[in-house]
């Protein structure tokens, strides 16, 4: 297993190798089958596991998210692709209102261990609703849980872990980071709640996930130079948020700027701000700033570096941060 | 869950599936009745039934007491006890008709009203009443009697009723599901993907549509432009209609149709064309929406009386029998009323029990809060 891959092909072993390991796993999606899905994450699967376990559906999102949770009632595992970030919207009653709330409806009765894949954010120069980042959404729904990898060790152990959860798991993959390659361990280095110092930094800390991650090392390098450091969390998972080690960092360093491509109004860039507020206020030497989106629909792909955040806009938040 | 039979099972020919059902539902609007609204018994070439005097006595207890259950939840809900009741006057044959239809294997999945079909899976009838008292949101062991919770969002459980009848295929076992919706629902995506779903995958799942006239204060006639049961034939499956007060010619059909699925024949939609003789539920109120002559000329082909007609006629019941179904109708009465007013209240921490099957840091977080709050008053544990 240890070795270099992409992100794209870590989570293709974590879905082969979960197939493997347990027979009740079963994938579902549009393509997914013979062309191994849009961004070939499914590539191969079908022919080694057969149309039985790798199933290409008929195009209708809320009918594979519903049939997945009939398919989880009655004993299997189903891991769901939705095909863009943009798509899920048509299931999203299936989601919010029945994956989530039926082990609370049936008083633990059931359980719902179905994992919900979806390519999501901007930066690869897609049309119209292909490039959202709707992770609040669902992070603001109990039940369900949200995480997100940022590189391919977590890619392909946290789809792992995220299959074998009882819960409900919306696995958001930073589609732009796809082909990034990185190292991938033969065992999980930590859970999959639990965020991660991925860079180590006194000055200020810098909170991210997915694929603001990578944006958030270049800037701390950057920083580096003009003789700043930078610490970067990376969360890893959106529900839970594990707010011991942010709360840590934040302590640590006094200042914290949460970054995501998501609209900055009511993201988790605003909980994260209060609670850091709340928890941290003694500790704190700024108030706690947010990157983000704007409050407006995901621009044409022309104009998209404008909207997403990137190592300047950070490095601007950096110096307001750093001026109080 | 059981797997009662091998995918061998599943090969075998379908059993008698009529002509004109073959490719769907050109077939003629009929409406497939076995007893007449007169209690005349009928035969209908292509749905045989055989009953003994043992089975029709039993459906007609059935009928009688999940109609006195329906008539002591909307009697609570007026006292107070229920926040809201969904009644099934009139829809009780579609109910024990199709409920009677499934073997114990199969599996029904519910809207929020078929208490009939609950009573034949064997449910207690109070755990019914839990979401309508507000102590839980349904709350009973799905996997227990095969009978899953009450799914408010209309439609929604046609798509897991689906997927679990994929999961039988996949298990090569020779069960079958049958998805409850209403008229209503029809107009659903919800229920235009599971037809989908169902018909690509070959999937056992009986669509049981009870068509009772009216989506709250909708007609039918705001959610379809054909006979519902018409639908099926643009999904690729065969449609039939169904006396939904009769309660002979909703088991033969139903029977026929689960029969016919678990041989991997696939899907059925079955509309009951029936009515509902109350309110949408205890919250609304019909007299705005629909005349008195409508309901009085459905009153006529009660589900009840002409069973009772035709036990009566052909000699098939005595007066004992008759009273003695009354003094279980007078027991369960007195067990629904006394069940549910002595319902307790949940401990308020059922809030944070079962939002995840794992635990979850913000949940324990607000559960300790919550403690701590409640903790902080006199006499905090009983808050």
């Amino acid at each position: 297993m240890a070795g270099q891959l992409s992100i794209a092909k870590a989570l293709n072993e974590a879905l082969r190798k979960s197939l493997e390991n347990d027979p009740k796993t079963l994938l579902m999606g549009e393509d997914i089958g013979k062309l191994g899905g849009v961004f070939r994450i499914t590539d191969g699967l079908q022919k080694d596991f057969g149309e039985d376990r790798v199933i290409d559906t008929p195009l209708a999102e809320s009918g594979i998210v519903g049939t997945a949770i009939g398919l989880a009632l009655r004993g299997y595992r189903p891991v769901v692709e939705i095909q863009f970030d943009g798509f899920v919207y048509p299931a999203f009653d299936q989601i919010v209102t029945q994956l989530a709330k039926m082990h609370a409806r049936a008083l633990g009765h059931v359980k719902m261990p179905v994992t919900i894949r979806i390519p999501y954010g901007g930066g690869i120069g897609a049309v119209e609703h292909h490039s959202e980042s709707h992770e609040a959404y669902f992070a603001h729904t109990a039940g369900l849980r949200v995480v997100s990898p940022s590189n391919a060790d977590d890619a392909h152990w946290m789809l792992r872990q995220a299959i074998e959860s009882d819960d409900p798991v919306i696995f958001l993959e930073p589609k732009r980071r796809y082909w990034d390659k990185g190292e991938v361990q033969d065992a999980p280095t930590t859970d999959l709640y639990s965020a991660r110092i991925a860079r180590p930094g006194t000055d200020a800390t810098l909170i991210a996930y997915g694929p603001m991650v990578k944006v958030c090392h270049e800037a701390a390098a950057a920083a580096a130079e003009d003789g700043r450091s930078l610490e970067v969390v990376d969360l890893r998972s959106l529900s839970p948020i594990d707010f011991a080690t942010v709360e840590a960092s934040v302590r640590r360093t006094g200042r914290g700027i949460v970054v995501h491509e998501a609209p900055v109004f009511l993201g988790l860039g605003a909980e994260l701000a209060a609670r850091l507020t709340e928890t941290c206020f003694y500790h704190l030497e700024a108030p706690i700033l947010r990157v983000g989106g704007y409050h407006a629909p995901y621009p044409p792909s022309r104009v998209e570096e404008q909207y997403l955040p990137d190592l300047d806009r950070v490095l601007d938040a950096v110096d307001r941060a750093l001026a109080y | 869950m059981t797997v009662k039979s091998t995918a061998r099972a599943r090969k075998k020919a379908a059993p008698g599936v009529p002509d004109n059902l073959r490719t769907g539902t050109d077939a003629p609007p009929e409406l497939v009745q076995l007893l007449t609204p007169e209690g005349e018994r009928v035969e209908h070439p292509e749905f045989p039934l055989e009953t003994t005097p043992e089975e029709l006595r039993s459906l007609y207890r059935d009928l009688v007491l999940v109609r006195r259950f329906d008539a002591e939840a909307t009697s609570l809900q007026r006292q107070g006890e229920l926040g809201l009741w969904a009644s099934l006057l009139g829809q009780e044959a579609a109910q024990v008709g199709s409920g009677r239809a499934m073997r114990p294997g199969d599996y029904a999945f519910p809207t929020y009203r078929e208490h009939g079909v609950a009573w034949c899976r064997d449910v207690d009838p109070l755990n019914l009443l839990g979401m309508f008292r507000g102590v839980n949101h349904g709350g009973w062991d799905p996997n227990e009697k095969n009978f899953h919770l009450y799914t408010i969002v209309i439609g929604s459980q046609t798509l897991h009723a689906t997927g679990y009848a994929m999961g039988i295929t996949k298990d090569g076992a020779d069960d079958a599901v049958i998805a409850y919706f209403g008229d209503g629902a029809s107009s659903q995506g919800d229920v235009n993907e599971a037809f989908t779903f169902a018909s690509v995958y070959n999937a056992p799942v009986v669509f049981f549509c009870q068509n009772n006239q009216w989506a709250i204060s909708e007609p039918t006639t705001t959610q379809t432009k054909i006979p519902l049961y018409r639908r099926a034939s643009g999904f690729g499956f065969p449609g039939v209609r169904v006396d939904g007060n009769d309660v002979l010619a909703c088991l033969a059909v139903t029977r026929w149709a689960l029969d016919r699925a678990r041989t991997g024949a696939g899907p059925v939609l079955i509309e009951a064309f029936t009515y509902r003789m109350g309110a949408h539920t205890t919250s609304d109120d019909p007299t705005r929406y629909r005349l008195t002559e409508e309901t009085e000329a459905w009153k006529a082909k009660d589900p009840i009386l002409r069973l009772k007609a035709y036990l009566d006629k052909e000699g098939l019941a005595d007066e004992a029998f008759f009273a003695d179904v009354e003094a279980q109708s007078e027991k369960l009465g007195l067990r629904v009323r006394e069940g549910v007013r002595s319902m307790p209240d949940p401990d308020p921490t059922l809030i944070f029990d079962h939002v995840y099957a794992e635990p979850h840091t913000l949940v324990a977080e607000e559960r300790a809060e919550y403690e701590a709050y409640a903790a902080s008053f006199e006499g905090g544990e009983n808050l």
